[in-house]
């Protein structure tokens, strides 16, 4: 039996909670295939009938993909919890209440990756190129942690009905799409809209998507990865936080 | 600090808005004891329980889990929990519901898969270890509950009404697993609405109402001391007037057959679903204090809606002696035969009812 229940200890049974949570959330056909399906038929309803090159098409099309697949479970998976009557024996387990939500939050980076590759495989079937693998693969991963960490955000209010989070996870996820330089490219925005679209983690994340498949970003690399970064932070930290006080009130 | 005290409570407090949920309870629980936990709904127990195993956090006081902080890891680590309406993972089976388990608390897969190989046997879920969980019925669940709760081999065990609900087997199930554990050493706390089951398993319960503790002593000792009435059930060959009845020397209540099957009535409801105090020692229809009867004749004839004719009740009394020597010379006197004539000593449930009333009327 471990007992030293440092960072490594908490990180290893935050592993075990990824691994039950996407087995239990996110290993299923109806989840993969709206995963897919839902921001591809979003795509094609604001893409046909406009002349875009695939060039231009793919960064916010993945963009699109990663954003509304890291966010789409991790609102919903502690209100299942507590609806089903499994949180409160997950809680009294020897583990944090960081743990569970970074075990949430790699639950829902792995969907939302994994989900990716689909149009990433596509893409360079189709001959799109990748002009630094390495960096775009980085940012891959940070916007889906980014994205995984808003997705539990919107699970801090202690409603234990999936559909009332699912309601306020709408209400941000769709404006964020609008405002994120997927449809308009930001350069072609006016200022005051330019402005708003740096409140959205998508943008930076799309700019780097940009930068790697069409050769052009509207803000240096380094900006869009501090962005991405800072936003990561201030989601967990938030999620943390404001979670120990709700989650006691969700048993 | 790991003094010979499983569990360590000092004016442990927690409110809900103004509610006081759990108001300056203090006890301790000795390392390898059985500890009951008994208290109507809504009394604090479920709450305390909470506390304990670090789900909830405390307001004031001080508590303490096998010598370290309720709700600390090292606490949690020791510890084995079923909480009230918990259930398992149910698209996973319950083979996988243990083995998730024995990673959250890392024990090591080799010793885990022996004791869920062993639980599940022990517990009859064996052959059903590999279907989903929810093809169990809520027996099933409950005992894979308890089996989760074992698969690190705690030290202690809250378990936060284990048998509520279940069926007889699976009840039995359980409570056999408890007497095991418990001659294995296991400390465990227990919540219960069964106060059969309390009193049979516990070397000592506490009793809690309106979040203050009632009681705290031994099941015999709470009997004795908390129950001090006696329960005299007779039945004659002919209907008596109750009034007449309530008049022998001794007789410090009387219940007529309806409040028995009333009182009866509602404590198997708490038996069955946990529904609170039982009923049987209030005030109500069909009871009545002893009082003079006037010269009526003290057979039946002219009952009433009000104080109907019975040949069946159920008398209360603090000196047995006298009260049984009076109904032998009242039924001699008047020709009547007992049918039965049981003289049943106060329980555990007496105690309960009496210390849980007793603070309702202080209050």
């Amino acid at each position: 039996m471990k007992s030293s229940f440092g960072i490594i200890d908490q990180t290893i049974r935050s592993f075990t909670i990824a691994r039950k949570s996407i087995r239990i959330f996110y290993a299923k056909g109806p989840v993969v295939i709206f995963g897919l399906l839902f921001p591809i038929f979003l795509f094609l309803s604001f893409s046909i009938g406009r002349n875009m090159t695939l060039d231009f098409m793919m960064p916010g099309f993945l963009g699109m993909i990663l954003f509304f697949t890291a966010t789409s479970i991790s609102p919903v998976v502690v209100p299942w919890e507590a609806q089903a009557r499994t949180l409160e024996r997950l809680m009294s387990c020897p583990v944090r209440l960081e743990t569970i939500i970074m075990g949430d939050v790699l639950a829902s980076f792995v969907f939302g990756t994994a989900i990716s590759l689909v149009p990433i495989i596509i893409g360079l079937a189709l001959g799109i190129t990748i002009s630094s693998p390495v960096l775009f693969a980085l940012a891959v991963i940070l916007a889906a942690i980014c994205f995984a960490s808003l997705g539990n955000v919107f699970s801090i209010p202690p409603s234990n009905v999936p559909a009332t989070v699912n309601m306020i996870a709408a209400a941000v996820r769709f404006p964020v799409i609008f405002i994120s330089g997927i449809f308009i490219p930001l350069d072609e925005l006016p200022t005051w809209g330019q402005a708003i679209s740096y409140i959205s983690p998508l943008t930076y994340f799309t700019d780097i998507a940009r930068n790697s498949i069409q050769g052009q970003s509207h803000l240096p690399l380094f900006v869009d990865f501090l962005a991405l970064l800072g936003f990561t932070v201030l989601f967990l930290v938030v999620a943390m936080k404001m979670h120990q006080r709700t989650m006691p009130r969700r048993i | 600090m790991n003094d010979g005290f499983a569990v360590r409570v000092k004016n442990l407090t927690k409110h809900y808005g103004q509610v006081v949920a759990v108001d300056h309870i203090s006890f301790e629980v000795k390392k390898g004891e059985l500890f009951g936990f008994l208290g109507p709904n809504g009394a604090g127990k479920t709450t305390t329980i909470r506390m304990l195993i670090g789900v909830i956090r405390k307001d004031h006081g001080e508590a303490s889990v096998m010598g370290y902080p309720a709700g600390s890891l090292r606490a949690k680590q020791l510890s084995g929990v079923v909480p009230e309406m918990a259930n398992a993972y149910i698209d996973l089976s319950g083979w996988d519901n243990l083995m998730l388990m024995a990673e959250l608390y890392r024990t090591p897969s080799t010793d885990a898969k022996k004791r869920a190989e062993a639980l599940l046997q022990e517990l009859g879920l064996y052959e059903r270890k590999d279907s989903k969980t929810s093809t169990y019925s809520m027996g099933m669940r409950k005992r894979l509950l308890l089996a989760m709760a074992l698969i690190n081999d705690p030290q202690i065990l809250f378990l936060d009404e284990p048998t509520s609900g279940l069926d007889v087997q699976s009840a039995r199930s359980i409570r056999a697993m408890l007497r095991n554990l418990k001659k294995e050493g296991k400390t465990i706390m227990l919540t219960t609405h069964n106060m059969d089951e309390a009193a049979e398993l516990s070397d000592r319960v506490a009793i809690i109402n309106h979040g203050k503790l009632a009681a705290v002593d031994t099941p015999d000792n709470l009997s004795i001391t908390g129950g001090r009435v006696y329960l005299i059930d007779l039945s004659f060959d002919k209907p008596v007037r109750s009034e007449v009845l309530a008049k022998l020397p001794g007789v410090s209540r009387l219940e007529t057959a309806q409040a028995i099957e009333a009182a009866d009535r509602l404590r198997a409801q708490m038996a069955m679903a946990g529904a609170g105090r039982p009923g049987g020692m209030g005030g109500g229809k069909g009871q009545m204090q002893g009082q003079p009867a006037g010269g009526m004749s003290p057979l039946a004839g002219t009952g009433t809606a009000e104080k109907p004719d019975s040949s069946r009740f159920r008398l209360y009394t603090e000196n047995t002696t006298l009260l049984v020597t009076a109904l032998v010379d009242f039924s001699r006197a008047n020709s009547l035969t007992m049918n039965i004539l049981n003289v049943r000593s106060p329980s555990l449930e007496d105690a309960f009812v009496r210390l849980t009333e007793e603070k309702s009327h202080e209050e």
